[in-house]
């Protein structure tokens, strides 16, 4: 039986993993490859780089950190942030990456969800969306930058719309909870749920693993993502999945 | 030992390469039919669409290196679209002739099970293989109901039984995992992205082929 993923989220930028990780196991707590064999050993299903790189050197070492993290472990990971046009996805593709994500690319020229997935097939091709409730609009919209801007879209409208083009996983990220540490956003979750037949990844709001419980449940997502609880160590990999395999979800 | 990966232009070779020389083999990465008939054994990986990879294939000359890969026993491993190649059908984007080293034809998944439930597709995850058998190269190690990483829409059916060595259950569906004929065997699932499974899997691979049972 297909399994509930867990899926910690490694922010880079410029190379090194931002947000203070402590663990005083590694030699390095800045390195993305040794964090990411923690997590591996820790029993993580599936990793996430997110390059937050403000310049072109850092982009360029994100290429390496792919390569070096493909080099040493076997689990699968995705790598989003900067991916814009397809030379972008065949980059980190070819240096180890299994899947890349797409965001405010994707919104601008929603074709490239198309061309990346003919290409290297839906499965490869994440689309991420970062979503927010508007009360204006009575439902959730698509938020850019951070939260800060709304995109003329709807969040179900657009999931239905990058799976019709060919995206082969969504990551949902809920800007209301993101940070919050009170629960992924299930109702949110639920509606694109029900409007996709692709894996959906909940992101946004985890504080503790019952949260875990609830979205893979509930809401019914194949995977939940965090990163802060994890890299603070509030809870870890093997506690989430101790906890969810005591309530009978079927983890690795 | 020396293994040979198929290079057709069709996807990550880099993992794949990555976790042989990791278990301590050496690897050539060519799209030469000579210099991989050199090699003890190949394996050709494969990420994409299947028409597109068999028209890769033949514009690479390639084709024939498996007419010669069976005439000499040669061990061959194909993973993910590299295991659907083997096949003699695919009904991806079209009709498509594969390369027909196991009898059946790859199907998609529908995504309704019997009792018209949906089910996610891509296949993408972690799911357990149940053995039916276990190949000579394999049978000192206890994998069933170990976790492997899949991703795929796309499914080998109406095989040999005989064939069959590893399956997953998913959407109601018999998913074989691991097939194998004599020197050929294909995994569904990446066994270069599948933690310590895979690293079993490979490593029993590259044992089985130094004593001449793989």
């Amino acid at each position: 039986m297909l399994t509930k993923r867990i899926i910690p989220c490694l922010d880079v930028k410029e190379g090194r993993v931002v947000k203070g990780v402590q663990f005083v196991s590694l030699r390095d707590a800045g390195d993305p490859v040794e964090l990411a064999k923690f997590y591996n050993e820790q029993g993580a299903d599936e990793l996430v780089f997110l390059d937050i790189s403000a310049t072109h050197e850092g982009r360029e070492t994100m290429v390496d950190v792919v390569r070096e993290t493909a080099s040493a472990l076997s689990i699968p990971f995705t790598v989003g942030g900067g991916i814009r046009t397809l030379a972008d996805m065949t980059r980190m593709l070819r240096a180890g990456a299994d899947k890349v994500s797409v965001n405010s690319a994707a919104l601008q020229n929603p074709q490239l969800i198309k061309e990346g997935s003919d290409y290297f097939g839906a499965q490869c091709i994440v689309v991420a969306i970062d979503a927010k409730w508007s009360e204006e609009d009575g439902t959730w919209m698509i938020y850019t930058h951070g939260g800060r801007n709304k995109f003329p879209k709807e969040a179900v409208a657009w999931a239905k719309e990058a799976v019709a083009l060919g995206a082969g996983e969504l990551l949902v990220t809920s800007m209301d909870k993101d940070g919050e540490k009170t629960g992924f956003d299930n109702a949110l979750l639920k509606e694109i749920r029900a409007a996709v037949n692709v894996p959906v990844i909940a992101s946004g709001g985890a504080g503790n693993a019952e949260h875990f419980y609830e979205t893979l449940t509930e809401a019914d997502a194949d995977a939940a993502l965090a990163a802060s609880i994890f890299h603070y160590k509030e809870t870890s990999v093997a506690e989430v999945k101790n906890y969810l395999r005591s309530k009978g979800v079927v983890v690795r | 030992m020396k293994i040979g990966i198929i290079d057709y232009g069709m996807g990550n070779l880099f993992s794949v390469e990555q976790a042989v020389k990791r278990l301590g083999a050496d690897v050539i990465i060519s799209a030469d039919k000579a210099e991989l008939l050199a090699a003890d054994a190949l394996i050709l990986p494969g990420v994409g669409a299947f028409p597109d990879a068999m028209t890769r294939l033949e514009e690479t000359n390639l084709v024939s290196l498996f007419d010669e890969v069976v005439a000499t026993k040669k061990p061959l491993l194909g993973i993910c679209l590299g295991m659907q190649l083997l096949f003699e059908t695919s009904v991806e984007k079209g009709d498509n002739k594969g390369l027909g080293l196991f009898k059946g034809r790859i199907a998609e998944f529908s995504g309704k099970d019997a009792a018209g439930e949906a089910y996610r597709v891509p296949h993408m995850g972690w799911n357990n293989l149940q053995f039916k058998r276990y190949p000579v190269w394999l049978s000192k190690e206890a994998l069933d109901n170990e976790y492997v990483y899949f991703v795929h829409s796309f499914y080998a059916t109406d095989l040999e039984d005989a064939d069959l060595v590893a399956y997953a259950d998913y959407g109601g569906e018999i998913v074989p995992g691991i097939v194998q004929k004599g020197s050929i065997t294909g995994m569904q699932f990446h066994p270069e992205k599948s933690g310590s499974c895979g690293v079993a899997l490979l490593t029993a691979w590259l044992k089985g082929i130094e004593k001449g049972e793989a």
